[in-house]
């Protein structure tokens, strides 16, 4: 049903290290345009340290990631952000105060042309700049809304809300910035087995619907064989395999590493 | 609120917490009180709906909250979308006498749909949402449905599956040809022959009316007002649906009287919420709504109805008593939990409504001083409760269905909410009796409506004859002759009594009604009405037919147990655990015990106080098969498959262990076990002399 594309993102030979613990060595691997990509591996691998390379939060002390053809040796969090790549947390990172509403909008910063004064000074008729910004960001979360689902929830406060629907929210904020990556931080982390079938389906619904190619850590084998086109393998910071959820099962070093080796 | 012609859909507020303005809205209702309609003998649904398009194309007729904004169809608006889908569904080849299958949520586009397959002298049948495949076949085949339209995904996949288990039957035939879905989402990369989308089918119609001049206009015209409008299944509390053929006619005549008799037209605000396959639904959102010519506004989903109904402000409302009740739960847990001085308030202006609320409404004589305070308690209380239960612009609210609590009906009446009942079955449009303002009671259901004449049979069975009476039901002359008769009546099935101002008393199903071993008259319903009517009591199920004493099996509702158990520091692990706790049992054997006292005052019924109960180990469910899909109990079956249970209750026994097969919604099985005990009820002598 998905078409993969072109390779979007492609990770060379990156090495992060925090002090003398290597935390990832020689990593390679490509994401492709509209795919569902996993990565996996037991815990401390380096799943979420390679998230954060990506991401720009963390600068690797080798190699390199390309983006759109684009080579960097380490981007920072809003270049990255700007080119359309957007993640979300495995321990959220939502304003607990704030509705699911503006949650979201917060999603739409990026987006938003006016300035900061010309925000904070609206006027109540709806006519300038900022006003109609805002109605038409409005929409955008709307549908937002309305695709996840959550329209009961829309000004509920964020920290009210059961842990499956925080993270529902968490993705609907990824989901504003309108991004071409979606980076998923353990989206399925703690749920139940319904929460994670609706995790699944808003998945693969986004990334059938918006074309959106995601790239997520997830624990949950299931799962994970279940929604991913093709899944990059670590252990103790080194890619142990990589290719499809069949050719994954089958691989010697991937079932010695999740089940412990033979004696 | 700005209506006007011109793009198909208006925005008539900005914000999700906007509404239009009340005041307006009610101003331009009173100034025409009835709508200029065809109200000769010859009106059909699609020239209703083109009187109203021609004599007031800008007013508002359909809202839907979408995006989180109110959206508006004009009347106009709407006759060009019903004319772009009729036209659309004429050219896949849907004709006159064909049938259109409903399957979804109350959306705009589904009502349009009904309207289009009207225009087509053809039959709009809705179905059930909830249904599961392999019930839902039963009714495709039935009607031998080839059109169907569908909400979303969901419904897509069940009719695909309906279609698998049509052709595995059938030897690899199914005559469901042409799906149309109205929401996009999760279907682009279905390619499944003869599925095509809402939009796509309107712009087929666009080039098919082009090409086709006054073929749409031909078709309006040559519909007969006693052809029959819609097909509409009954629940099948006792063996398979029978699918009930209505004529414009018939659903016409029964929607002037309720407009006539509430003075309803344009200006009032109705919300659309429970199932359109319920014959209600099809009165007033359907039939009423065109006769009317009044607003019918579309939640924005199922769970967003209380959010949606404040915003709108409905001026007429109508819901089970189930929905009634689970609002005045809701308020009631949230008062629980409130501050003691608004406890305080709260509890003392509701001692003042129950005494003096419902007089006022019913324009009975009350005290100045009394007058002065409930003018205060609705300025500090009443208004706000109304205001949070979205019931601020309510002039009419009805219920039906089942019998509805006193305390229940008190209480919306006494806070200042005309809740009236009605009667009437699919059979009859829902149209029977209706309560008029001024002669409201809670035991009755009210006078015989205008066109209906009420006879009850030397059985006690009501037997109803006039404008609202079926055609008959699809394919069974057989079943149609059974509830017929040579003079016309229709065969209610209830047993009732009629008093001597006329007010029709609803006493059970007349098939329910048993005797008991001592020769006394046994009504389960009747008794398991009165235990449902405690909050904490969901549903029950008595025996009683041919035996010496009544039992009972009770479902605790879980969320009221609930947090009365939490309150009292009671832990408990699921609803299992809930149900078996020695304190829920004392706290249901105390509901028996005031219902049994109250059957010992009654006359004739102090023989059939419950003995004996057990709170069963789950709710009944109708994916179960034991209630129906309008949540009636099948007592039939579940006697048969808790029959250890009833042997229990009979045979002496304290306790019983049972284990359960329970169906989840995603059609997986599992079970459920327990071991339950057999608890005795405290019971009264009779006091005939009290009654």
């Amino acid at each position: 049903m998905r078409r993969p594309g072109e390779v979007i993102l492609d990770v060379r030979n990156i090495s992060l290290g925090f002090g003398g613990v290597k935390a990832l060595t020689d990593i390679s691997f490509d994401v492709r345009e509209h795919e569902v990509r996993a990565i996996i591996g037991p815990n401390g691998a380096g799943k979420s340290s390679m998230l954060n390379c990506i991401n720009g939060v963390y600068a690797p002390q080798q190699g390199s990631i390309t983006f759109r053809g684009k080579t960097f040796k380490h981007m920072n969090s809003r270049q990255v952000a700007e080119m359309g790549v957007a993640r979300t947390f495995q321990n959220l990172a939502l304003f607990k105060g704030m509705s699911v509403l503006d949650n979201l909008m917060t999603g739409r910063n990026l987006k938003m042309r006016s300035g900061l004064l010309a925000q904070a000074f609206r006027n109540p008729f709806g006519w300038g700049g900022a006003e109609r910004e805002e109605i038409a960001q409005r929409e955008v979360v709307e549908r937002i809304i309305d695709f996840l689902e959550i329209q009961p929830q829309r000004k509920t406060p964020v920290g009210q809300l059961p842990y499956g629907l925080q993270k529902r929210v968490d993705l609907g904020r990824a989901l504003a910035m309108e991004p071409q990556v979606l980076l998923l931080d353990e989206p399925m982390a703690g749920m139940n087995v319904e929460e994670k079938q609706d995790m699944s389906r808003f998945i693969l619904d986004v990334n059938d619907e918006f074309g959106t190619t995601i790239v997520l850590i997830e624990h949950d084998m299931g799962v994970v064989m279940d929604i991913s086109d093709r899944i990059v393998v670590l252990d103790y910071g080194r890619k142990i395999g990589d290719g499809t959820p069949d050719e994954v099962r089958n691989n010697e070093d991937v079932i010695r590493a999740y089940l412990g080796a033979e004696h | 609120m700005d209506v006007k012609a011109g793009p198909t859909v208006h925005r008539i507020v900005t914000s999700d917490t906007d509404r239009p303005s009340p005041s307006s809205a009610m101003a331009a209702g009173r100034a025409m009180a009835s709508a200029p309609m065809p109200t000769s003998g010859d009106a059909t649904f699609p020239r209703l709906l083109r009187g109203h398009a021609a004599t007031r194309p800008t007013a508002p007729a359909v809202r839907e909250k979408d995006l989180g904004i109110w959206q508006t169809w004009t009347w106009s608006d709407v006759a060009r979308e019903v004319r772009e889908i009729a036209c659309g569904l004429a050219s896949l080849g849907f004709g006159a006498g064909d049938h259109l299958a409903l399957v979804g949520a109350n959306r705009p586009h589904l009502y349009f749909a009904v309207l289009a397959a009207q225009s087509l002298r053809g039959v709009p049948v809705p179905l059930y949402q909830d249904a599961v495949a392999a019930e839902m076949v039963f009714m495709l085949d039935d009607a031998a449905v080839e059109f169907v339209i569908v909400e979303d995904q969901e419904q897509v996949d069940k009719l695909l599956e309906c279609r698998e288990l049509q052709r595995q039957r059938q030897g690899g035939s199914t005559a469901l040809r042409h799906l149309v879905y109205d929401d996009p989402r999760g279907l682009r990369h279905y390619d499944t022959p003869g599925l095509i989308g809402y939009d796509a089918l309107r712009a087929l119609g666009r080039d098919w009316d082009a090409a086709h001049p006054g073929a749409f206009e031909a078709g309006v015209e040559a519909g007969r007002t006693d052809d029959v409008g819609v097909i509409l299944y009954t629940s099948g509390t006792t063996g398979r649906p029978k699918g009930v053929c209505q004529t414009h006619a018939s659903f016409i005549a029964s929607a002037q009287g309720g407009v006539a008799t509430d003075r309803l037209g344009p200006g009032d605000d109705i919300m659309s919420y429970l199932p359109m396959a319920w014959v209600g639904d099809h009165l007033f959102s359907v039939a009423q709504w065109l006769v009317g010519g009044f607003t019918l506004n579309c939640p924005e989903s199922a769970a967003t109805v209380m959010n949606d109904m404040r915003e709108i402000g409905p001026s007429y409302y109508f819901g089970p008593p189930r929905t009634f009740e689970g609002l005045l739960t809701a308020v009631s847990i949230r008062m629980e939990d409130a501050a003691a001085p608004k406890r305080w308030l709260y509890a003392k202006a509701m001692a003042l409504a129950r005494r003096v609320g419902a007089d006022l409404l019913n324009g009975a004589p009350v005290g100045a001083l009394d007058r002065l305070k409930y003018r205060l308690g609705d300025l500090l209380v009443y208004g706000p409760l109304r205001n949070v239960l979205g019931m601020s612009r309510i002039r009419v609210a009805y219920t039906a269905g089942a019998a509805i609590g006193p305390d229940l009906f008190r209480f919306y009446r006494s806070i200042g909410v005309n809740l009236k009942q009605f009667y009437g079955q699919t059979e009859t449009c829902a149209y029977v009796c209706l309560q008029r303002d001024g002669h409201v009671r809670l035991q009755t259901v009210g006078t015989a409506a205008p066109g209906i004449e009420l006879k009850i049979a030397d059985d006690g069975e009501v037997l109803v004859r006039g404008v609202s009476v079926l055609q008959g039901y699809h394919n069974r002359p057989d079943a149609t002759a059974e509830v017929l008769d040579a003079e016309g009546y229709f065969h209610t099935g209830d047993a009732g009594v009629l008093d001597a101002e006329g007010h029709l008393r609803i006493i059970d199903r007349a098939k329910d009604v048993g005797r008991m071993a001592g020769g006394a008259m046994f009504a389960p319903n009747y008794i398991e009405n009165k235990l449902k009517f405690f909050a904490q009591i969901k549903e029950a199920v008595c025996f009683g037919d041919a035996r010496s004493e009544v039992c009972a099996f009770v479902n605790i509702d879980f969320e009221a147990v609930g947090n009365w158990a939490e309150r009292r520091g009671l832990a408990y692990g699921g609803y299992v655990d809930l149900a078996g706790k020695p304190e829920v049992l004392a706290l249901v054997a105390e509901c028996i015990g005031q219902v049994n006292a109250d059957l010992a005052t009654e006359p004739g019924m102090a023989d059939t106080q419950i003995a004996r109960f057990i709170v069963l180990h789950k709710e009944l469910d109708p994916d179960d098969d034991e209630l129906t899909r309008t949540r009636k109990v099948r007592r039939g079956f579940i006697a048969q498959k808790y029959a250890v249970l009833v042997e229990a209750l009979y045979g002496g026994r304290a306790e019983q262990f049972i284990e359960t097969q329970v169906k989840f919604e995603d059609g997986r099985t599992g079970t459920v076990s327990a071991t339950l005990r057999v608890v005795e009820a405290r019971r009264f002598p009779a006091l005939e002399a009290a009654a």
